[in-house]
């Protein structure tokens, strides 16, 4: 399945029960350096819309929100040695979580790439 | 600080050039300005560190106090800061702080003496952009008959910092290069006539230059012409003035807060710290002899975690300061702050903790500056 976006700049990727979760190219540029994400603790239960994590910039912070509900199954270390990776690749490396979806049809329900796009030039 | 610059803001005169470099504007103290360009703000920041940034600071205001001879116009000035005026020598500059009856921070602003004896009496300020309403009132206010507010709104000013500023400028003021720290005088600039002082606000050698608005733009392009030279915005002066250690206003200071909590004693001049005669001398001077209830302190937090402006400080879970100004400083390359704490837990190396989203992340106190300054001194002869 392809990639989804949140209305909050978000992306979800599906493999098979799992769900990818990060924050869009057009969320990092928005944001600026990052310099620090703090994630969620692996086991947690997060509701739609709850708080996941918080970005910090260097200017300000900002909260990520679950765009699914789910379970925390793994969230990326290596955002803790390298913030900046949210910066270069943000639809890949700068990945934040990884969610045991409650319900995949949550994921269907978000935009596709070309909604997305056409999203961003509303804003 | 509102990410829209839609509302009825004030521009500067370089706002169309912004707009050409690629800036994103923001609305800071009524004006749109830079907050960064395409680079971002650790790359700028950075470039003033190790090379030169230019910094639009137009928004900043300018003014002079004019009076019919030195005397008059410093002693004016005196009995509203507790600044040595009089002794301020032709062409010098000193930092200030424009005080209240109650010894609080009205504003802190730059004051320089004219460098030639044909117009003594006028002392040019420099002012922050968010308080020139309240200052201006203010000294039309308490200024005596004799010495008189002259606003300067129809001029531009430019700071170019960093290492490699003296070697940039000297390309178009020959002579600049040999002004001693925090001092200023007239300069023609390629063709242009303009005010340079050797000051700024990111803890590295670097000059301001004050000229009419209508060249502001042309001053500009020659600078960031210079291979050294990038354009710097608001994040970055904010990253690097916090790693510096310096203050702003609003922030880590205001109208409650004495210089001797903002541990800012360096501005009492030592003939003033005894004879008093600025507003609130008594508080200040019995904060002088008999210590501050809270001080101004450098914190340097442990991990990644910034801690921002409004944090709990807190010790064994009980709060006793707050954090004024924090985030990540691109130097030290961790996150540090500055705040107010009782006095019992200013000492340099005390072990904190500063509450953020819940948990209490390690803190200590740090001498600030964070950075080493690298302000110029002049070679001994």
């Amino acid at each position: 399945m392809s990639t989804r976006y949140s209305r909050d700049h978000e992306w979800v990727r599906l493999d098979g029960d799992v769900a990818v979760i990060g924050i869009t190219d057009y969320a990092q540029e928005q944001l600026g350096d990052v310099v620090y994400v703090e994630l969620p603790e692996v086991g947690k239960s997060l509701a739609k819309g709850a708080e996941a994590a918080v970005v910090e910039s260097v200017k300000a912070a900002s909260e990520v929100f679950a765009p699914i509900a789910g379970e925390v199954v793994a969230v990326n270390d290596a955002l803790a040695d390298e913030p900046a990776l949210v910066n270069q690749s943000p639809e890949d490396a700068g990945w934040f979580l990884k969610l045991k979806a409650g319900d995949k049809s949550e994921v269907e329900g978000l935009m596709d790439a070309d909604a997305y796009k056409a999203f961003l030039e509303t804003i | 600080m509102a990410d829209d610059a839609s509302e009825d803001l004030k521009e500067t005169p370089l706002a169309g050039l912004h707009r050409e470099l690629g800036a994103r504007m923001v609305a800071f103290a009524g004006y749109s300005m830079p907050v960064q360009y395409p680079t971002g703000i650790i790359a700028e920041h950075n470039q003033v560190r190790t090379a030169a940034g230019l910094f639009d600071v137009s928004h900043m205001g300018q003014a002079f106090l004019v009076g019919p001879d030195h005397a008059t116009t410093a002693a004016a000035l005196e009995a509203l800061t507790p600044g040595d005026f009089q002794g301020l020598g032709l062409g010098r500059q000193r930092y200030t702080l424009l005080l209240t009856e109650d010894g609080g921070i009205v504003d802190d602003l730059m004051v320089t003496r004219s460098s030639s004896v044909d117009d003594d009496g006028r002392l040019m300020l420099v002012v922050n952009a968010a308080r020139k309403d309240v200052d201006y009132a203010d000294f039309a206010a308490r200024l005596p008959s004799s010495v008189r507010l002259e606003r300067a709104d129809d001029r531009a000013l430019l700071a170019l910092q960093g290492p490699a500023a003296a070697a940039v400028i000297a390309r178009h003021v020959p002579d600049a290069a040999d002004l001693a720290f925090m001092a200023a005088g007239p300069a023609v600039f390629d063709d242009m006539p303009c005010h340079i002082s050797r000051s700024g606000y990111t803890g590295e050698d670097g000059f301001e230059i004050s000229m009419p608005a209508s060249d502001a733009e042309a001053f500009a392009r020659a600078l960031l012409a210079e291979p050294e030279v990038a354009p710097i915005g608001l994040g970055a002066r904010d990253s690097l003035r916090l790693e510096a250690g310096l203050c702003l206003y609003g922030h880590d200071i205001d109208a409650m807060t004495s210089p001797v909590e903002a541990d800012l004693t360096f501005a009492i001049a030592k003939r003033r710290r005894a004879d008093g005669g600025f507003p609130g001398a008594e508080r200040i001077q019995r904060e002088l002899a008999e210590g501050p209830r809270k001080m101004r302190v450098g914190l340097t937090l442990e991990g990644r975690a910034p801690a921002r402006e409004g944090a709990a400080i807190l010790t064994d879970g009980r709060h006793i300061g707050d954090v004024t100004s924090g985030g990540f400083g691109p130097t030290v390359g961790k996150p540090i702050a500055m705040g107010y704490v009782d006095t019992a837990f200013a000492a340099d190396g005390t072990s904190l903790s500063i509450g953020v989203r819940g948990k209490e992340l390690p803190a200590t106190v740090t001498a600030m500056p964070f950075v080493p300054h690298h302000y110029f001194r002049k070679p001994p002869r």
